[in-house]
């Protein structure tokens, strides 16, 4: 073969190659702004007046600058109440979750004792469990305590997630076994151990275990559903089906709720990106 | 002389607690420290399943006192079309997740990681835009979706009628034949990407050396996926596999909003006729059996699975 054949051998070969290239991200590009589209149409649809939200044509654009939807939803729904409850309900599973799920993780850690390992296998059996089954008795249970309509009822059956308690463990593993020794060494208490030198190493898994767990508690919907009936105590995914009014027709402010509900999951994933893509894998890795 | 002695004796056993305490707190608190998780458990899942099983052997109607009526229940749910249909969507439905969301996942991930994206900027951005649907809660997606998929003046049906005219019309939730489809179209938009983030971190643990020998022997592409790659994903396949199960079984937001189980039954789903008994129709006992149907259909699958993917590993 003369070099000449080869090169054109190359550059053709070179040549289809970035055809192939091209039209493949050509295909992503459009995929993913098919992905996008319910996101715009969303977005866009919380600044349009109701008539053309649903049009019979295609209209990305609003015809106007119309806020009379968010005007609406501030003025004349407990729209910040809702919000404020549903951080409330997010906030306070997080915080406890994550304390006491590191604490269970750390003796399933690091300390031996008596049915440790049936007692860790029994943890991750419960999260087999559906959540539905346990639903009536559980709501029986709830209106024997006289806890309908409270935050608790929110909050408490949520506050130790086992599949947390399964991840936190994982990661306290990792800590060397002798910097816990020579703390204890030095007449540090079991619980200054924990608080003092698991906690600050396990930063980065606590960011982690945290966006899990925030996520799942602002994205709750059956069991609040279930418990929840008094409108000053709802989460906003009780509220928003209900802003769509008696004739379930007013999406504006429907779409202008929804844009600000996603707004700060994808806010915390916009800036702990790597954190939250950990979180999700360690499901998939560690399991 | 007499209160000296006593707070002496006081001393003594606050020391000897003392010692004591020092001496066991490493056997001791171990225990103190699991028993927030067990707490909970027991009030929240383990006494609730237990009462759950029991009240699937009562006729109980709202606050009425319930009445013990055997197997009842149970051979009532055999012969209700209804739960019949909620089991046969529950099922199609993940049918549909396992062999139509996966594969496109499998396939997005296999396409991302490839030579055809060279820029590795590039693939990351492709990763979070496809991630990006997963973090709208299921409340949120059914909203918007109920827009895209009006029939009148949604946007979907406006685009089809546009390019081929009004015939093209798709009735997406209000034929019965489409609507669980529609709904399932909502989670290959909502979790593909999540997916594909599975398998990705799966193909970059195969080793490379592997493949490489593999191409050496003359592997061509096909057989290296067949005989490598997805031997070699078992433990992620086994794990998408779960995910895509236990989903249809939670699904219940979706179907609730959009459709409400119909058209004539076609988008009901377990979760949705157990909500309906129990808080709509306040029929407790028949709910809980239905619950407790769900907790064996669940047990039952992921034995099957064990057996057909083999146990996790031990690690």
């Amino acid at each position: 073969m003369t070099t000449e054949a080869r090169t054109i051998r190359s550059t053709r070969r070179r040549a289809s190659r970035w055809a192939s290239i091209t039209l493949t991200n050509a295909i992503l590009i459009v995929l993913v702004c098919v992905v996008a589209m319910p996101f715009v149409t969303m977005v866009l649809g919380s600044i349009k007046p109701q008539n053309e939200i649903y049009s019979t044509s295609i209209k990305f654009l609003p015809s106007r600058w119309y806020p009379t939807n968010y005007e609406k939803l501030f003025g004349e729904t407990m729209y910040v109440r809702w919000y404020l409850n549903t951080l409330i309900v997010a906030v306070s599973r997080t915080v406890l979750a994550l304390f006491l799920c590191t604490l269970a993780g750390f003796a399933f850690a690091k300390y031996e004792f008596k049915f440790k390992k049936p007692l860790f296998v029994f943890v991750i059996a419960t999260f087999t469990l559906p959540f539905q089954v346990v639903l009536v008795p559980l709501y029986k249970l709830t209106q024997t305590l006289g806890w309908v309509n409270t935050y608790w009822v929110m909050i408490l059956p949520f506050a130790a997630p086992a599949f947390i308690i399964f991840l936190a463990r994982q990661y306290i593993v990792a800590i060397p076994t002798e910097l816990l020794e020579a703390a204890r060494i030095d007449g540090a208490g079991e619980l200054s151990i924990f608080l003092r030198i698991v906690m600050p190493i396990l930063k980065p898994a606590l960011a982690v275990m945290s966006i899990l767990v925030f996520n799942a508690g602002w994205n709750e919907y059956l069991w609040p559903l279930i418990v929840i009936n008094d409108q000053k105590l709802f989460v906003l995914n009780l509220a928003l089906p209900a802003l769509r009014g008696p004739y379930g027709n007013e999406y504006g402010t429907v779409l202008a709720g929804a844009t600000l509900a996603t707004i700060p999951v994808v806010a915390v994933f916009v800036f702990m990106q790597r954190q939250f893509i950990e979180g999700i894998m360690a499901g998939a890795l560690k399991s | 002389m007499a209160a000296v002695a006593v707070g002496a004796e006081q001393l003594g056993v606050r020391q000897r607690w003392d010692r004591w305490w020092t001496r066991n707190q490493i056997k001791v608190l171990p225990y103190v420290f699991i028993s927030p998780f067990f707490v909970v458990f027991a009030l929240f899942l383990a006494y609730p399943v237990v009462d759950a099983f029991i009240t699937s052997f009562m006729r109980q109607k709202g606050l009425d006192p319930p009445e013990f009526v055997g197997l009842t229940n149970y051979v009532n749910l055999t012969q209700d079309p209804r739960y019949l249909k909620s089991l046969v969507n529950t099922s199609e439905f993940a049918l549909g997740s396992i062999f139509v969301l996966s594969p496109l996942a499998f396939l997005l991930a296999v396409v991302v990681n490839s030579r055809m994206v060279p820029w590795p900027n590039v693939k990351s951005v492709y990763r979070l835009a496809f991630f990006v649907p997963l973090l709208t809660s299921a409340v949120v997606v059914s909203l918007m979706f109920g827009i895209l998929y009006d029939y009148n003046s949604g946007f979907l049906n406006a685009l089809l009628s546009s390019l081929f005219g009004d015939g093209a019309k798709v009735g997406w939730i209000r034929d019965p034949k489409v609507a669980l489809w529609s709904i399932l179209l909502i989670s290959i938009w909502q979790f593909t990407g999540l997916n594909s983030l599975y398998f990705l971190a799966g193909l970059q643990n195969i080793p490379k050396e592997i493949e490489e020998a593999a191409i050496i022997d003359g592997a061509g592409k096909w057989a290296m996926l067949w005989g490598i790659t997805l031997p070699m994903l078992r433990p992620v396949v086994l794990f998408v596999v779960v995910q895509a199960i236990n989903g249809s079984y939670q699904l219940f937001a979706q179907p609730l909003l959009l459709t409400g189980g119909g058209p004539s039954d076609a988008t009901v789903t377990m979760t949705l006729y157990l909500y309906e008994t129990g808080f709509q129709y306040f029929n407790l006992g028949y709910a809980s059996a239905i619950g407790w149907s769900l907790v064996i259909i669940i047990v039952a699958l992921a034995v099957l699975q064990l057996r057909l993917f083999g146990a996790f590993r031990d690690d």
